[in-house]
């Protein structure tokens, strides 16, 4: 990971932790929805601070490809950079 | 090989620990219906206030008269869609009242409100433009949103001004569809339409609301949100559903726009399935015109759900919302003392829903109510007083509340 993607990655990891309520150990290969065991709405909720954060969008549809903290980094960096 | 159904095992789990709790709060069997607001549940009588039955029309003699008369003229089911297997002039009649009922030009009818959501959503939006939804949308909603092929953005629930960041954010090539409901299902909050229509004015987009708890409920002439804020003419579109207001089954789409009739051609909601039963219609077509002929069951419904918000607030409850609405929930701490209170106020009488995560905003478990125009102010001070045994103490009084 680049030192952007680092930080880009801690600030995921802080804003998912209210939602990591089982207290899961987070990897960048850590599913957000399977291995957290948190439910379809959860997921979209910590997506809303993610994009309040970032000052971006994350399209419904883009989360639904969307798997992995790594995952998630690459769609935040990608939509941040574009400026949208 | 992978087991299919083996994912579904922590919902067998849940649910295991729900029915060893008591009743089966997500499937109860109702022996008996008494009158739209007793039913007879476990061999006892029970007040009902979980039902959507707002208007207590369900049981109304002349509804129950068209609908026997349908089904003895035209037959049990249509057994084909309207596209394939034609229209029965009834069909058209029903989108004809309804539309005047609503002020609009044109009106589609589907067999259920969900299917309602799929074939407007679906037919208006495609994989080229986007559609804003707000966060707490119903299921149906975000099924026909998903079915569109449309880029979906969610923005923060009754929040105008968190659309409008969204909007200015977005460089969407096609059109812009917002949705947004009339009421709120889980919380019986409305949507504040008029901040919403500032940001319409701002951005430009086609705006479609959801009443299906607001349609026969809301406004001087009952048809909805826009009707009640003044609003009708800035909502481009309305979906609405039978099963709540008007106590039968089946929903629709409607608008001003003049390619609306298209909408038919182009949604496979109505393409590919059966058109709704000639009693379903008729009972339907029977229940709108009373609506509109008795606006005193709206000022009822609004007297019984002003009376029970009260009560509830004079218990100490925490409401979802502190708007007067038919829908009337209460905040409860977690899921096992809400089944424990759902279970009690049952035992006592009541019959309420109970709403538990993921179908709740914000993970919240609640124990909702759905008043009716029918229940007696009895009926509602019955109710507050169960739920100052069962609920305001804390804790199910199982004993001391029967
Ligand atoms: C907001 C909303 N939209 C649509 C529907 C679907 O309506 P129906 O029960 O007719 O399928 C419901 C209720 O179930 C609802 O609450």
């Amino acid at each position: 990971m680049s030192s952007d993607s680092q930080s880009t990655y801690a600030v995921l990891c802080e804003l998912l932790q209210p939602f990591n309520t089982a207290g899961v150990s987070l990897q960048p290969t850590t599913d957000i929805s399977t291995d957290l065991n948190i439910d379809s709405v959860s997921v979209m909720d910590f997506v809303m601070e993610v994009e309040d954060r970032f000052d971006i969008d994350i399209p419904l549809n883009v989360l639904s490809e969307t798997r992995t903290l790594n995952d998630l980094v690459s769609v935040v960096e990608a939509r941040a950079g574009k400026g949208k | 090989m992978v087991d299919l159904l083996e994912k579904h095992r922590p919902i067998a789990e849940r649910h295991a620990r729900m029915l060893a709790a008591g009743a089966n709060a997500v499937g109860l069997t109702i022996d008996k219906i008494l009158s739209p607001t007793r039913a007879l549940i476990n061999g006892r009588e029970t007040i009902l206030a979980g039902t959507n039955n707002y208007m207590g029309i369900t049981l109304d003699p002349d509804c129950i008269a068209a609908g026997q008369k349908a089904m003895a003229e035209f037959g049990t089911g249509t057994t084909g869609s309207r596209i394939a297997n034609g229209s029965y002039a009834m069909h058209r009649e029903l989108e004809n009242t309804l539309a005047k009922f609503l002020g609009r030009k044109h009106c589609i009818v589907f067999t259920t409100g969900y299917q309602a959501n799929l074939g407007m959503m679906a037919g208006l939006a495609g994989p080229k433009d986007t559609i804003y939804l707000d966060a707490d949308s119903h299921a149906s909603i975000y099924d026909g949103c998903t079915l569109s092929g449309a880029k979906l953005v969610r923005f923060r629930h009754n929040d105008a001004s968190d659309l409008d960041k969204r909007l200015a954010r977005g460089e969407d090539e096609g059109g812009r569809l917002v949705v947004l409901e009339g009421i709120y299902s889980m919380l019986g909050d409305r949507a504040p339409l008029s901040d919403f229509i500032e940001v319409k004015r701002k951005h430009g987009f086609q705006l479609l609301v959801d009443d299906a708890h607001s349609f026969g409920v809301l406004g001087p002439n009952g048809r909805g949100l826009g009707d009640e804020a003044g609003l009708d003419a800035e909502v481009d579109f309305v979906v609405g559903t039978f099963s709540k207001s008007v106590g039968a089954i089946g929903g629709f789409g409607a608008g001003d726009h003049p390619l609306f009739e298209t909408i038919r051609y182009a949604t496979r909601a109505y393409m590919f399935t059966a058109s709704p039963s000639p009693a379903s219609v008729a009972t339907s077509l029977a229940a709108i015109r009373k609506l509109a002929a008795e606006p005193e069951r709206r000022e009822r419904l609004a007297r019984n759900s002003k009376r029970l918000l009260d009560g509830f607030r004079g218990l100490g409850l925490e409401t979802g919302c502190d708007q007067v609405s038919p829908v009337v929930a209460v905040k409860c701490a977690d899921e096992p003392s809400t089944i424990a209170m759902w279970n009690a106020l049952l035992e006592a009488g009541v019959y309420v829903n109970i709403a538990l995560p993921p179908g709740t905003p914000g993970r919240m478990c609640l124990l909702r109510c759905s008043v009716s125009a029918a229940h007696s102010s009895d009926d509602i001070d019955r109710i507050i007083e169960l739920f100052g045994k069962v609920v305001a103490q804390g804790a199910p009084r199982l004993a001391a509340a029967s």
